[in-house]
């Protein structure tokens, strides 16, 4: 596969480590109310997506980033790739 | 052995005459032949033995999709089995061996197997060796396995090598044939970087075998001249004796690149090369595969594809026999008569399926309509073949013609499946292809010539403008479209005898309506129980036939029967190629320590950690086993000083504003409050709460730090605090930078450790007295007059020790000065067991006791995990379950009977209880012989641990048929006070 990294370019997919699905992202607030149960369904709980995915994969073999690439399970397209850090900030993460 | 099947013309070199062996008998051959090619010139028409039956096999095919003439092809360790003569280069001093027979090919012992034919049909091995049960793998198997078989291994290490490239196009054109050279034609002169690889070794596909002129020209001159155009073209790169496997995502092709195979010797030169070719776009043009038709005994040899028969006839110069008979159900077998007439070889009858005057007649042949062939004669080579109206012809070779199937297989390889077209009576490219890819000429159903060629060129052309290139108006030669007209005949249905659809596997018509009977409905059932369409072939003649047969038995049509998948690789690639050069000490990278240097010339043995090498002990004169060496360097560190190379350990920078914030939410304990110039003991969980690693970190700066990480875990630490910087804590000012290969890093442990220190660190630099640099200090100091190191006062042994940072390249003299400067305390150096025992005398947790299972809880660390402030893993460490009263805890364990050994691994029960499951109390992680105690210790996990300090419990081992008595004890076996480090 190519990961069209949006800083560098095509890269072969060879060149990532694969985690998974980019809800690792929303990571819960300790302090919430529920935080156990928020932090189970984080940990444990996972869609089996067959279709478009949103995955996140790490440029360990180059600039250390860590993507956010849009898949789909079924046919391997890539429709959008893009910086996990912007990711996280456009879904509120700071601190 | 004399040419006699040698006549006029060819593509041969008759200048060039290359001698070989084939079982012993020394032949002769051209350049530009091939082993089968060569084996037929000689007369050699028997070439092997048949997988199952031992029936006597010939050659069936000219190209790659041949299922018969697999051969052993040299000899030693070189020797190759299952290599296809019909793609085998001939070079000078070939040798090769038919396989699969005892005794001679001709006089096989184990031909008796064919005899007992009735009783090997479909699945046999399932119904009639099913008893007894013990017999199978005794007797069953090891007999089967001997009978049944292609070549044999030679057992020996790969002499060859293999490497792996990478390259990049706008373009890419598999297959060199009409369509394909038409393809690169128009996609070159229009300046698009192009590839375009073919598996034979001289390009041209079909306009090598045929007599079809192109602009006048013979075809096979039109190619040469073409694939000379664009050899001197530089936005073009021609690769041949190169097979395009596999189609894989996004425009990527695999691909296999004989380098040396047709020569004979690789001379130092990579054998093969495996090829990654990212393509833009790419044009399939892979042309198509004869079929042939299931008739009784049609095994024989000297029965073979029609056009395969022309491909000797033109290209080679050779002819499969002296009277030839042709046997088609269309009108492209008519050309074979032809052009085994042009060349003076007598063809006996043409018989046709259909009952219909045929395209072309030629003349002084006999023309038999309507008829189909029955039955075969001939036990080493066909001597008649009997008609469906009971007349028998007398022929040593014949030619048969099914009609032709587009080879769609790279179509399929990203779950595309291809498409029935009545009209061919063939699969055809279906509408999902791979990304990017089309298909053009004979692979795509275009079977004649000009057809071909227009679609080879508006393939290209489309594909560039697709890709908003520049195109270039191109001609196309002046070319005919053959007469191509056929019928769907896939089988004889008069024929009473054995009809062979695999010849490979040796699966027959027979076999196929069998396991339709036993209730294998669906095709991949049916292959599996069949083994139709395995092996070196993967069914590249046989697999549509016997999709008609089971269509027949089903009374469906052949698309509502549907077809395997296809996968890659389109044919064999060896291991090796796929190894590549990563074999053997290369199959990963080495990373040498610094020290190795010296550590080598010292004696040192050396043990894999990852992919270090790291010393585990230095053996010395008189020493006769490594714990000799072991219990040395124990003794020696704690009752002086030693020094090992710690390098290994990942380090990992941490800077910013936000560096200890950072730290806090990555680390269990908290790291915010840790003073400027003091290193910290630090836990990592997972967000399950589980341990991940330990380390010590040190505050270089108000915002820098230098943490350290376990051997096993540097990368993997370093990746994970990557996802909480950029993905959890996007906003703070945090950066990390892995220095493991930077500094080397030695710990310098034992009583003697600040004295010899005290030599090598320069004064002015650091105070080193106790009140100087404590326990637990850091601190950036010079070493020989100015050289900069970092200075840490961390111990692992539990000694008064240190670890010394230099620059990795000052690492292996700053060996030597080390231990020069300990000279006069006789310095030791020690290596990975010595410093695994002293952790263990130490009680300190290392990777048996971080096995993904354990817990700060199981640690007896729990009250570390700050409850404080947030950190990965916080919330989940908190489960009831995880926080047990009756959990397992970390303690020491010692024999009762201090003389014996104990084990890792063991179990724990209580005295008196059965040793099953549920009774487990827990286990031994970690044992060494302690030479400080003289005796063996452990550590482990046992439950409740901590409150049972004393009790005697049995350690078990069913895996050693062992159990001992044990006592629970601390795990500090060694002072368990701590005041050696503070002193």
């Amino acid at each position: 596969m190519i990961i069209n990294h949006p800083l560098l370019g095509p890269r072969d997919a060879a060149e990532f480590i694969y985690l998974g699905d980019a809800t690792l992202i929303d990571r819960p607030d300790w302090q919430a109310e529920d935080a156990a149960e928020q932090f189970y369904a984080y940990g444990y709980l996972r869609d089996n997506v067959a279709g478009p995915m949103q995955e996140l994969w790490y440029h360990e073999q180059g600039d250390r980033s860590w993507l956010v690439v849009t898949r789909d399970t079924l046919t391997h397209e890539i429709t959008s790739v893009e910086l996990a850090r912007d990711v996280a900030r456009s879904r509120g993460r700071s601190a | 052995m004399t040419q006699v099947n040698r006549i006029k013309g060819g593509l041969i070199d008759r200048a060039q005459t290359l001698n070989f062996q084939f079982n012993g008998t020394q032949m002769q051959g051209h350049a530009g032949d091939t082993l089968a090619s060569a084996l037929m010139a000689n007369g050699q028409t028997l070439v092997g033995r048949s997988f199952k039956y031992h029936r006597p096999r010939g050659i069936f095919t000219a190209g790659s999709e041949e299922p018969n003439a697999l051969v052993q092809l040299r000899s030693g360790a070189h020797q190759e089995p299952n290599t296809r003569a019909t793609v085998a280069e001939l070079f000078d001093g070939l040798t090769a061996t038919s396989q699969n027979h005892r005794g001679s090919l001709k006089h096989d012992l184990m031909a008796v197997t064919d005899l007992m034919s009735p009783f090997l049909s479909a699945g046999f091995y399932y119904k009639t060796f099913m008893w007894p049960k013990a017999f199978w793998e005794k007797l069953y198997e090891p007999a089967i396995r001997m009978s049944a078989g292609l070549g044999r291994l030679s057992m020996l290490e790969d002499p060859d090598t293999y490497d792996k490239g990478y390259l990049h196009c706008d373009l890419l054109v598999i297959g060199a044939g009409p369509a394909g050279i038409m393809a690169a034609l128009a996609a070159g002169r229009s300046g698009a970087r192009v590839i375009i690889a073919d598996e034979d070794f001289t390009p041209g596909g079909r306009l090598n075998a045929e007599t079809l002129e192109l602009d006048g020209m013979a075809g096979q001159a039109w190619a040469a001249q073409a694939m000379a155009e664009l050899a001197s073209m530089s936005n073009v790169r021609i690769m041949s004796r190169t097979t395009v496997y596999g189609a894989y995502d996004h425009g990527t092709y695999g691909a296999l690149e004989r380098c040396t195979d047709h020569l004979a010797s690789a001379d130092g030169k990579p054998r093969q090369i495996l090829w990654r070719i990212y393509s833009k776009r790419a044009v399939l043009t892979a042309g198509a595969t004869e079929r042939p038709i299931a008739f009784g005994n049609n095994d024989r040899p000297g029965i073979m594809l029609a056009g395969a028969v022309r491909t000797y006839v033109n290209r080679y110069g050779v002819t499969p026999g002296q009277r030839v008979a042709v046997f088609t159900n269309n009108d492209d077998g008519y050309r074979t008569a032809a052009d085994l007439v042009a060349k003076g070889v007598t063809v006996t009858a043409i018989i046709d399926t259909r009952n219909q005057a045929a395209a072309m007649d030629i003349p002084g042949v006999r023309h038999m309509r309507g008829l189909g062939v029955m039955d075969t004669k001939g036990r080493h080579q066909l001597k008649s073949i009997t008609l469906t109206d009971g007349q028998m012809i007398d022929c040593d070779a014949l030619a048969v013609s099914g009609g032709w199937n587009p080879n769609v297989h790279l179509t399929c390889h990203q779950r595309g499946r291809p498409t029935w077209n009545d009209d061919l009576h063939a699969f055809v490219p279906g509408p999902n292809l791979p990304a990017g890819m089309s298909v053009a000429g004979a692979a795509n159903g275009a079977l004649t010539l000009a057809a071909a060629m227009t679609e080879g060129r508006d393939a290209a052309l489309a594909q560039l403008s697709d890709l908003g290139l520049n195109t270039s108006a191109i001609d196309l030669p002046r070319a005919e479209d053959e007469a191509r007209d056929g019928v769907a005949v896939w089988h004889i249905p008069q024929s009473k005898k054995r009809a062979w659809l695999d010849l490979q596997n040796d699966v027959t018509v027979k076999d196929i309506k069998q396991s339709h009977r036993e209730g294998f409905r669906s095709v991949e059932h049916m292959k599996r129980y069949t083994t139709l369409g395995m092996a070196t072939d993967q069914g590249k003649t046989a697999n549509i036939p016997a999709l008609a047969i089971m269509a027949e038995c089903t009374g469906k049509t052949i698309p509502e029967t549907g077809t395997t998948i296809f996968r890659p690789p389109y044919t064999p690639v060896p291991i090796g190629a796929l190894g590549g050069r990563a074999r053997g000490h290369e199959f990963r990278p080495t990373r040498l320590t610094p020290s190795h240097e010296w550590a080598t010339k010292n004696g040192a043995t050396f043990v894999e950690v990852g992919n270090w090498m790291r010393a585990q002990w230095f053996a010395r004169p008189g020493e006769k086993g490594w714990r000799d060496s072991v219990d040395r360097e124990v003794l020696a560190t704690r009752g002086s000083v030693g020094i090992c190379d710690v390098t290994t350990l990942g380090k990992i920078d941490v800077q910013g504003r936000d560096a200890a914030a950072f730290l806090n939410k990555v680390y269990a304990n908290g790291f915010a409050k840790l003073a400027v110039g003091r290193v910290r003991y630090g836990i990592m969980l997972r967000e399950d709460g589980i341990c991940y690693d330990d380390g010590t970190t040190a505050r270089m700066g108000e915002n820098h730090f230098v943490m350290t990480t376990t051997t096993a875990n540097a990368v993997l630490v370093f990746r994970r605090m990557e996802f909480a910087r950029q993905c959890l804590f996007p906003d703070m000012d945090v950066h990390l930078i892995s220095t493991t290969d930077a500094w080397a890093q030695f710990a310098v442990a034992g009583p003697n450790a600040r004295k010899l220190l005290e030599k090598v660190v320069d004064a002015d630099s650091q105070d080193m007295s106790n009140e100087g640099f404590p326990f637990m200090a850091c601190g950036e100091v010079t070493v020989c007059g100015g050289t900069p190191a970092r200075l840490f006062r961390i111990s692992f042994s539990g000694e008064l020790a240190y670890e010394i940072a230099v620059p990795a390249r000052y690492g292996n003299s700053m060996m030597g000065v080390l231990m020069e400067a300990g000279r006069e305390f006789n310095a030791t150096p020690y290596g990975t067991e010595a410093l695994g025992v002293m952790r263990i005398e130490k009680g300190h947790a290392a990777g048996n006791e971080l096995d993904g299972r354990i817990t700060a809880h199981n640690l007896g660390m729990g009250r570390m995990v700050s409850q404080a402030k947030d950190c990965i893993g916080n919330t989940l460490s908190k489960r009831p379950d995880m926080n047990r009263e009756d959990a397992v805890k970390l303690v020491g364990f010692r024999p009762v009977d201090p003389s014996i050994p104990l084990i890792a691994g063991a179990h724990l029960l209580n005295k008196g209880d059965e040793a099953n499951m549920a009774n487990d109390q827990g286990w031994l992680s970690s044992v060494a012989y302690s030479p400080s105690l003289k005796h063996s210790i452990a550590l482990g996990f046992i439950k409740s641990g901590d409150t049972r300090m004393g009790e005697i419990v049995r350690a078990v081992s069913p895996v050693h048929d062992k159990e001992m008595e044990v006592e629970i004890v601390s795990a500090h076996f060694i002072d368990p006070e701590g005041s050696r480090l503070r002193v």
